[in-house]
């Protein structure tokens, strides 16, 4: 982990707020980069990452699809095997136990497809913390089984039923709470977007995911992966992975955004390919907006990747060339999915399909000997009714079956 | 370069020469319809307001209150955009050429527009200065610079949990402004009390920097506005007024409760 802490990252980034959170803002920055410096939160931090979340979360070869494909290695990096079931959790310990140091007596946070809300939740019930999770009404009816799983742990779900009754409105309704509680309430922000130091701190966090990996491929393969790719919504989970390799110029970085029907459609939630600059939520970024600069509805079959921004420093990364951002649609991510399931005996996250579909594209024109990194971030559980719903709306996508 | 317009300095002088708090007032623009928005406007220019607050709605107003909110989802279902709230301050302008104009908006709308575009538009539409809710100090020179070559001028808020260091150095620099000060920590809307420790708060901001200030945030009744008005140069009212011209059309009559 670096320690300075940077609050733009070329023109993107920044503290785009209400004056009424810049104290907050401050408050925090000054308590994490004492706590980042400090090696007894970081064994603290990584004591629970190891005993309660069950890191290292290994690296799995695909040997079958990898084979059926005749070319790459496709190596995953199990998130999904991280308590809660996604790499969600590695960031909400970080900013739980930031919460604790700084006395704060409640947590907030927003959450699309609801895994955030969970590993915020379960890490509000593991340090005895009040927890209020928002959520867009829509997500709500899709997410369902997520829903359920925050209340049993104890954490009380708004449902937001305005503007578009997505993952933007909730993160609306959670900036309304901080202003108004924001003495006694820490927001928990999911992805490495938002005001700074919010994009830093969450990345750092993540981060683990990265270094563990690269540590993992010089083990097992005495050699670095040619190519590490992971899902962007927020861009989180990329974040992590990203952060272990980018003083490794051999590695080509790939970010992989949500095409949803496709980006001629416009119904898709491609910030960085089909986006423009703008400001949203409190940071500068590449967001999806109309020509008068409101902010559009976006469209992914995974709740997970549907925000129409994306986290300021992958802006800057893909500015500078240092990782590249292709863009998978619905149907392609829905059939990767089926692959790892039938090849692998691992059912993805719809989100993380999104990254497993790009390899699955890259690998056949790539050499045996080329490994493919790629984060599967999430588990499938949560999405097994979405997929179902998508299939029977989709009746002529032809089942891989293989 | 334009020359900064005095139109804000000008109107606080003739309140404070008047006896009484300068009366800032806030509408959404396009609720219920633009229409309606510029007839309230006169009516509001009648009704003794000093100061046009006009809001342009943003798809998502994370600062807002319910019923500010409410009234910019019901503009957008209209496609109002900052360019129709800019061409009626154009119209408003050549009835009120005294009158000052203040834009209050989200930046992305600004940042869309491109600000340059913006203000040089501002500025021929008859604008006198920019509110922008989410550009705080640390980020406002990438506008303000744009600004003031155009003769215009960007309006600081204040929240109650601001450094009064930091208010002076939100008001440095600035002519022709004022400083929003918000009376607490939260969403805009009306409140049935304004916090105790308000007084104290507006005595020590007045103590600290020369612009005139006006305090806003919950202000809804002739008496909050009495109460505002004995330490600050102005008070800001916008919920209830909204809330008022949604329920019944109009701001004609007396305009607080």
């Amino acid at each position: 982990m670096n320690t300075a802490l940077k609050s733009h990252y070329g023109i993107y980034g920044g503290q785009y707020v209400a004056e009424t959170l810049m104290k907050p803002l401050a408050d925090m920055e000054a308590a994490y980069a004492k706590a980042k410096a400090d090696p007894e939160f970081q064994r603290e931090f990584h004591e629970i990452l190891c005993d309660y979340v069950g890191r290292e979360s290994p690296l799995t070869c695909c040997r079958r699809l990898s084979a059926s494909l005749g070319g790459a290695q496709i190596v995953l990096k199990r998130e999904d095997l991280n308590h809660t079931g996604a790499h969600k959790v590695n960031n909400t310990i970080g900013q739980a136990l930031l919460a604790r140091r700084m006395g704060k007596r409640r947590l907030i946070a927003e959450t699309g497809a609801g895994m955030h809300g969970v590993a915020t939740a379960t890490v509000a019930a593991l340090f005895g913390i009040p927890c209020e999770v928002y959520m867009g009404a829509i997500d709500v009816k899709r997410q369902a089984p997520n829903v359920a799983r925050m209340e049993m742990l104890g954490a009380t779900v708004h449902a937001v039923s305005e503007g578009s009754a997505t993952l933007k409105d909730a993160m609306n309704e959670a900036i309304r709470d901080w202003v108004t509680n924001c003495d006694d309430t820490f927001y928990v922000i999911g992805t490495v977007a938002g005001p700074h130091p919010y994009p830093a701190m969450v990345r750092d966090f993540q981060s683990v995911i990265g270094v563990e990996a690269r540590r993992q491929c010089l083990e097992k393969f005495g050699r670095l992966p040619d190519q590490a790719i992971a899902c962007v919504g927020g861009g989180s989970n990329a974040m992590g992975l990203f952060e272990g390799f980018l003083d490794d110029p051999s590695v080509r970085l790939v970010g992989v955004e949500a095409g949803g029907k496709g980006l001629a459609t416009g119904e898709h939630a491609a910030s960085i390919n089909g986006g423009r600059l703008g400001v949203l939520h409190g940071a500068k970024t590449m967001l999806l907006q109309t020509d008068a600069g409101q902010i559009i509805d976006t469209y992914s079959v995974s709740a997970g990747l549907d925000y129409p921004g994306v986290g300021p420093e992958h802006c800057l990364l893909h500015d500078t060339g240092r990782a590249e951002y292709s863009v998978i649609n619905d149907d392609e991510a829905i059939e990767a999915f089926d692959q790892l399931c039938r090849f692998e005996g691992i059912i993805p996250a719809l989100e993380s399909s999104h990254a497993v579909a790009e390899a699955i594209k890259r690998a056949p024109t790539l050499p045996p000997e080329t490994i493919l990194l790629v984060n599967l971030s999430g588990r499938g559980d949560k999405d097994l009714a979405s997929i179902a719903a998508w299939k029977e709306n989709h009746p002529s996508a032809i089942d891989s079956g293989r | 370069m334009k020359p900064t317009t005095t139109r804000i300095t000008d109107c606080f002088a003739r309140a404070k020469a008047a006896g009484h708090p300068a009366f800032v007032a806030y509408l959404t623009m396009g609720y219920p319809t633009l229409a309606k928005s510029e007839t309230a406007i006169e009516e509001l220019l009648a009704g003794g307001a000093d100061i046009i607050e006009l809001g342009v709605p943003f798809s998502d107003p994370f600062a807002d209150g319910a019923v500010i909110r409410s009234a910019a989802y019901e503009a957008l279902r209209q496609e109002v955009t900052l360019d129709d709230v800019l061409a009626l301050a154009a119209r408003v302008r050549i009835r009120h050429p005294e009158t000052p104009l203040v834009v209050f908006s989200y930046y992305n709308l600004i940042l869309s527009k491109g600000p340059e575009t913006f203000a040089a538009a501002a500025a021929e539409a008859g604008v006198d200065a920019v509110l922008v809710v989410d550009l705080p100090l640390e980020e406002r020179d990438e506008l303000l610079d744009v600004l003031r070559p155009h003769g215009l001028t960007l309006v600081p808020l204040i929240a109650p949990n601001t450094p009064i260091e930091r208010v002076v150095a939100s008001a440095e620099g600035l002519e022709n402004s004022f400083l929003y000060i918000i009376t607490v920590k939260g969403i805009t809307g009306a409140r049935a009390e304004l916090p105790p420790e308000l007084t104290a708060r507006l005595q020590a901001i007045r103590a600290a920097v020369r612009v005139p200030i006006a305090a806003g945030f919950g202000v809804s009744t002739r008496a909050q506005a009495a109460e505002i008005g004995r330490h600050a140069d102005g008070f800001i009212v916008g919920s209830a007024l909204v809330k008022r011209l949604g329920e019944t059309g109009s701001l004609a009559g007396e305009l607080l409760a």
